[in-house]
């Protein structure tokens, strides 16, 4: 009787931890793709490179991962970022149309000068966001939308409306190139995410982070500077948004201002929701984020591999989305599991109903009205 | 008009200075964007006059080539009103035209037959994600993403590429044109004026409508009262997907065609609309007819861009983002004005 109750209860804490649901969704994806191809496991060598189905989802995730990331640091404070679709369009286009420029595109400085230049404009989007959200109180959903929606226009300017091909070696080397046998952009995503932990966890900046989501102003009122660390969140998201635009440029050789980085918020925000993270502030996994992201790269990846349409990628996103919402709505839980089932996984759930009853305009500020009780 | 701006007058009338009761009045963002549709259509005129800028016909084609837009703003004034957001106006808005063009074209049914089905579906898919919201209370942000995705993915199971409509009978309503003496409208305008009349008859002077400014207030205090906020909830999602339906028919019409990328993106074309037409996106505050003249104010912008014929269409996008961000700022200084 004890043996079984103590099994249980590490059960229960397994089942509980905050990344099991999301690790268990990667899992279970990546063992659907088996029986339609044997070796999706294996990794192979090939002309010094890694080959294989997982490094591939990788590859091609790095982007999602970037700007997965800082979006997640942003919902932690209780706002939400659309407009990094836009800045990744930005960023592509002003560093490939510097390189075009030159005369010689293979030149090293002129390619780290095309990415400073685009990583700056990142940044003083994100400022900017930051700044209407911070400053001048705005909700960030809107505040954003205004470079969601001119951004784009920006960037059509930039590249005159055309896309821009580039040809030139070392830029390719950021999203197509290879490292030490691997992608080499999955070296810039680790780092980013190894610096994003270490700050957000390390050090006391993601308890601060979270403090803002929780209540801005009770946590300006016991001496954080929660606009400041609004301002930084919004800039680091742009930042993260600015690398996967020269990812996903250099990996095509070329600044598209209308389709870079199209409907990346939206797969950006839906990674978030899968890792955990809940939408109302205060809390936040990057851990999760990242699996999050994977789990949306591997839907895609397994569409492709299991034959069904392509097409259906948009459905079947819509209802991953729809089953993890419900999943994580406490209410769902209570309705459809019982009362019992919904009380026992109060603690798992804990997250998002904790930040509900916060101060209402804090929360409304997160989202329109859903702190309803 | 100001069957709804009760509560203001009563504190106003103690206001003593006449500027500051003019700051203070929620009327003030519409007229704004009155007079800048006026100012706008006034330099239009100055330079463009000997271009046929000052025709009625001008003025009457802002109706007929964004009257897909205003119905489906219509939709999301509502849902604003109420609090809500909804981002799956522009893909319920493509599949709407998608599914029109495949029943009448590859199925072969009368148009007067797919008309109500489109509207059934769209209505259908509003109140389900109404519904969602309300009885889970998951974010309408995240519930009407999922119908972006989902609307956006039946699209491309219809049909990956676009279909065009051949149909006479869509041809001949595309066409139709109703004469005013000094121009003319074509149906989808018509329609599109009739829905805001109907949605400002609603907001204003019915029950629901009431409601709709009762949640978005404060939907505490609404449901203390006994309010039914759910059920009001749901009916404003459900508006919301009715309208989109019926702009997404409208389009149809206007481009006669199904096109599994039509009108991508439009959901924020409307929220921008919503929002220069002095709607507050907390909810609560704003007039249906702000959203005519934000539809109005982003048509000029296209067409003043028409007539300059050397710049090109993503000046658009900057001059709607640049729009949208002064509205909201002047929005934000109303609002805390109001707060002190």
């Amino acid at each position: 009787m004890t043996t079984s109750s103590t099994t249980s209860s590490r059960w229960r804490a397994l089942t509980h931890h905050h990344l099991f649901w999301p690790v268990a969704v990667l899992v279970l994806l990546l063992l659907v793709n088996v029986p339609f191809t044997p070796d999706f496991f294996s990794i192979k060598m090939a002309d010094g490179h890694l080959y294989g189905s997982l490094v591939s989802i990788v590859l091609f995730g790095s982007p999602l991962i970037l700007v997965a990331v800082g979006m997640t640091l942003v919902i932690a404070t209780g706002g939400i970022d659309l407009s990094v679709g836009a800045v990744v369009a930005i960023t592509g286009a002003l560093a490939c149309s510097y390189i075009s420029d030159q005369s010689d595109q293979g030149a090293l400085a002129g390619v780290l000068l095309a990415m400073g230049l685009g990583l700056l404009a990142a940044v003083v989007c994100g400022l900017w966001n930051g700044f209407l959200v911070a400053r001048m109180g705005i909700q960030p959903i809107i505040a954003t939308l205004i470079i969601m929606v001119a951004g784009r226009g920006v960037a059509q300017l930039i590249t005159d409306g055309q896309i821009i091909t580039i040809n030139s070696e070392p830029y390719k080397l950021i999203g197509g190139g290879y490292w030490l046998t691997l992608p080499f952009s999955i070296f810039v995503v680790a780092a980013v995410v190894a610096v994003t932990v270490v700050l957000t966890r390390r050090t006391a900046l993601g308890l601060l982070v979270e403090a803002v989501g929780g209540n801005a102003e009770a946590s300006r009122l016991v001496g954080i500077r929660s606009r400041r660390i609004k301002i930084m969140v919004y800039a680091f998201c742009a930042l993260c948004a600015g690398i996967a635009g020269l990812m996903i440029s250099s990996n095509t050789s070329a600044a598209d201002g209308n389709n870079a980085g199209l409907w990346i918020e939206l797969d950006a925000i839906l990674a978030v929701v899968i890792g955990g993270t809940s939408l109302l502030g205060g809390r936040f996994s990057v851990g999760g984020t990242v699996v999050g992201a994977l789990v949306i790269q591997t839907l895609t990846t397994t569409i492709y591999t299991i034959g069904v349409p392509t097409q259906t990628n948009l459905v079947f996103k819509a209802a991953v989305v729809i089953v993890v919402c419900l999943l994580q709505s406490p209410k769902f839980r209570a309705k459809v599991f019982g009362a019992r089932f919904g009380a026992g996984s109060g603690a798992k759930g804990s997250g998002k109903p904790a930040a509900a009853p916060a101060d209402p305009t804090a929360a409304s500020e997160a989202a329109p009205k859903m702190e309803v009780s | 008009m100001s069957a709804t701006t009760q509560s203001p007058t009563a504190s106003e009338s103690r206001t003593p200075s006449g500027a500051a009761r003019l700051l203070g009045d929620r009327r003030l963002p519409v007229a704004v964007t009155a007079l800048l549709f006026l100012l706008m259509y006034g330099v239009g005129l100055s330079r463009y006059q000997n271009y046929g800028f000052g025709e009625p016909q001008v003025f009457l084609n802002l109706f007929i080539d964004n009257g897909y837009l205003l119905v489906a703003a219509v939709g999301v004034t509502f849902v604003i009103l109420s609090g809500g957001i909804d981002l799956s106006v522009g893909s319920m808005i493509g599949f709407t035209t998608m599914f029109t063009a495949w029943l009448v074209e590859r199925q072969g049914l009368p148009l007067l037959l797919v008309i109500p089905m489109a509207l059934g579906v769209g209505a259908l898919g509003g109140f389900l994600m109404g519904y969602v919201i309300h009885n889970f209370e998951i974010q309408p942000f995240i519930v009407t993403l999922a119908g972006l995705f989902l609307f956006r993915g039946l699209c491309l199971v219809i049909s990956k590429e676009s279909i065009s409509i051949s149909d006479s009978s869509v041809s001949s309503m595309a066409q139709a044109q109703v004469s005013l003496g000094m121009g003319f409208l074509s149906i989808g305008a018509i329609v599109s004026l009739v829905v805001l009349a109907v949605a400002f008859y609603v907001l204003h002077y019915t029950r629901f409508g009431r409601r709709v400014y009762a949640i978005g207030g404060n939907e505490q205090s609404a449901m203390l009262m006994g309010l039914p906020q759910g059920g009001t909830k749901i009916a404003v999602y459900t508006v919301s997907g009715f309208c989109s339906a019926l702009a997404g028919l409208l389009f149809t019409l206007y481009i006669q065609s199904g096109d599994p990328l039509h009108a991508t993106g439009m959901e924020l074309d409307a929220i921008a609309a919503v929002v220069i037409g002095g709607t507050l996106l907390t909810g609560g505050s704003g007039y249906v007819l702000g959203t005519l003249f934000g539809v109005l104010v982003l048509g000029l912008i296209k067409s003043i861009i028409q007539f300059e014929g050397t710049l090109s269409s993503w000046w658009t996008k900057i001059a709607t983002g640049v729009l949208l961000c002064a509205f909201i700022l002047v929005q934000r200084f109303m609002t805390t004005r109001k707060k002190t």
